[in-house]
């Protein structure tokens, strides 16, 4: 019986085998065109001067250091970093009060997780501009505008991704705060603790799964942030540094990347391709930063 | 003492209930004011941002009528596009990707989990790091129209659905399929006919993901389509404010308006479903 299940098993592996070409011939195209080739060109074209791709020079590492060289590249860096830290440490908060509110059983729950998820349906671009009208119709009121200076951007644009995000972290605090076991609930009610003490003490060390997730999350969003900032603010507003160069206060790193590529300088689609693997380097090490945190986890449970 | 409790709780509760209320009416203005400024004349977009488009303010449906060719650009070519773009790439995302994550799955072998790296690989890659060769690739085989640049999507977005399906296959008993093979199936029907049935749940969730993600992209069809023939929506309200000196802000947002409405509708009718394809999607990548 057993051997039977085993040929089984092993002549359906053959047979599938054998349709390979279909299966895994699709994908493998398109992710070779999509995805292999252009990522293995974007490194080999890092070290060269470039204005196509077809007039490659290869010059080493002149590019990394021209990009180490580069002041809006460090200021959008900074920028960058500081926006990703300051919209982390505001939606978490928020999202875990209201994830935690909407889970004690309030009627019309449902209604309120609706509304908070919902602009997370709505594309960057387009949030980008709503907001932009709502904030030079308040600021108009005070004769100036959210491009005239960089605070404004800094936190209008804040504004705009916790509206966009709360919901969507919420969903996933949600989540884990409905996988709290009720016993564990009931144990410290019934020694006598109070609704904060359960709170803080037992609540919120058993989503801490939870809170890693939405942190990386909130944390590599922040870094890749394109769309919002170049609707938002598009950069604005520059300064012009002693030494010729214009530094826009607003624009982050991949705004950065992109205008570097698509400005009307020849000799700069090198520099944008080094920074932009500099960039990936960034956002990978994030990633395998959370995969190695949630795997250790993991085991610990 | 326990009905004291009870009763302070139901107290709380309500006063929590009318906080969210107030929340969940600020959080729906910005909304609010795109309605009420699509229906404002231009020059009090400005001006009177948060007042009712009453009186002399009011400029009736000439929005819509002058948002339909704003920009140079029939609107209804861009949602056209939009959404034969969504739809033409989810289709081949979900055939494509669920097909080669179960034999990855069920054949296994080296070359399998090298594929499968890879895929792991990519998600953590910003496409940034990707977007100049990847416009010139594409433009050079091209698939700069709305009929081929699904070919890209599939290859940039094949990561987390490839990543998504292995993880549920994984999830699917062997017996089911082995009983369809002594039976005489071979691999094709047993995966149409035996597992897309039961990986529909999954199917649904990374759909929704992949929607989403393709109808709200800005970036890469900006660099992969030719701009002047193809624009989808977030592309057209993007290219608005560089075809003028200024912008008509009532047409823009009367464009707005009619671009996330869709948006709504299909968010209020598979509400359930989009917020568990997103919270798999996250707990997931």
């Amino acid at each position: 019986m057993k051997s039977k299940k085993r040929n089984a098993t092993n002549s359906l592996q053959k047979a599938t085998r054998r349709w390979g070409v279909l299966f895994m011939g699709p994908v493998l195209i398109a992710f070779i065109i999509g995805f292999v080739w252009p990522f293995i060109q974007g490194i080999w074209l890092s070290m060269c001067q470039f204005r196509l791709i077809s007039d490659a020079k290869f010059i080493g590492f002149d590019n990394y250091v021209k990009t180490f060289q580069d002041a809006s590249f460090r200021h959008a860096f900074w920028y960058t970093a500081m926006f990703a830290v300051v919209s982390l440490a505001i939606i978490n908060v928020l999202a875990f009060i209201v994830a935690y509110i909407l889970t004690l059983g309030i009627k019309g729950s449902n209604l309120y997780r609706t509304v908070f998820f919902m602009p997370n349906l709505i594309g960057g671009i387009v949030l980008g501009y709503i907001w932009s009208m709502i904030f030079d119709g308040i600021l108009g009121r005070y004769q100036t505008s959210i491009l005239l200076e960089s605070k404004y951007g800094f936190w209008g644009l804040i504004i705009l991704m916790c509206w966009q995000q709360i919901g969507y972290m919420m969903i996933i605090y949600i989540a884990g705060l409905q996988n709290v076991p009720g016993d564990i609930l009931e144990a410290a009610r019934i020694d006598g603790a109070t609704s904060m003490q359960t709170l803080f003490k037992v609540t919120i060390p058993n989503v801490m799964s939870s809170f890693t997730i939405c942190i990386f999350l909130s944390l590599t969003n922040g870094f890749k942030l394109f769309d919002q900032n170049l609707a938002l603010t598009g950069g604005q507003p520059f300064i012009i540094q002693e030494g010729g160069t214009t530094i826009k206060t607003t624009e982050m790193l991949a705004l950065n990347i992109y205008n570097t590529f698509y400005s009307s300088n020849t000799t700069s689609q090198g520099v944008a391709q080094a920074k932009a693997v500099i960039f990936f380097i960034l956002v990978a090490g994030l990633g395998l930063l959370q995969l190695s945190y949630t795997r250790k986890r993991e085991v610990q449970q | 003492m326990k009905k004291n409790t009870i009763s302070a709780m139901n107290r709380h509760k309500t006063i929590l209930s009318v906080i969210l209320a107030v929340v969940s009416i600020i959080y729906v203005l910005p909304v609010l004011a795109v309605v009420l400024n699509s229906f404002k004349q231009n020059t009090y977009v400005k001006t009177d941002t948060f007042a009712l488009p009453t009186g002399e303010m009011s400029a009736g449906f000439s929005n819509f009528v002058k948002g339909m060719t704003f920009g140079n650009y029939p609107f209804v070519n861009s949602v056209l596009y939009s959404v034969v773009i969504t739809v033409l790439s989810t289709f081949l995302i979900l055939l494509c990707t669920s097909m080669a994550a179960w034999y990855i799955e069920r054949v296994n072998s080296l070359f399998c989990k090298a594929v499968y790296f890879l895929c792991v690989f990519s998600m953590v890659v910003p496409f940034q790091m990707v977007m100049f060769p990847l416009s010139k690739t594409a433009d050079k085989l091209h698939l700069n129209t709305p009929w081929t640049i699904p070919v890209v999507y599939l290859g940039f977005g094949a990561g987390l659905a490839i990543f998504m399906f292995v993880g549920f296959v994984k999830a699917v008993p062997l017996e089911v399929e082995e009983a369809a093979s002594i039976d005489g199936c071979g691999p094709v029907r047993i995966f149409f006919q035996v597992v897309v049935p039961m990986l529909k749940p999954t199917m649904i969730s990374v759909g929704i993901l992949e929607i989403m993600w393709v109808w709200n992209d800005y970036l890469l069809p900006v660099l992969v389509l030719d701009i002047n023939k193809y624009r989808t929506i977030p592309i057209h309200i993007q290219y608005l404010k560089g075809s003028y000196g200024t912008v008509d802000l009532g047409a823009t947002m009367a464009l707005i308006l009619m671009s996330i409405i869709p948006v709504i509708i299909f968010y209020l009718s598979c509400q359930k479903y989009i917020i568990k394809g997103v919270a798999a999607g996250a707990v997931k990548g």
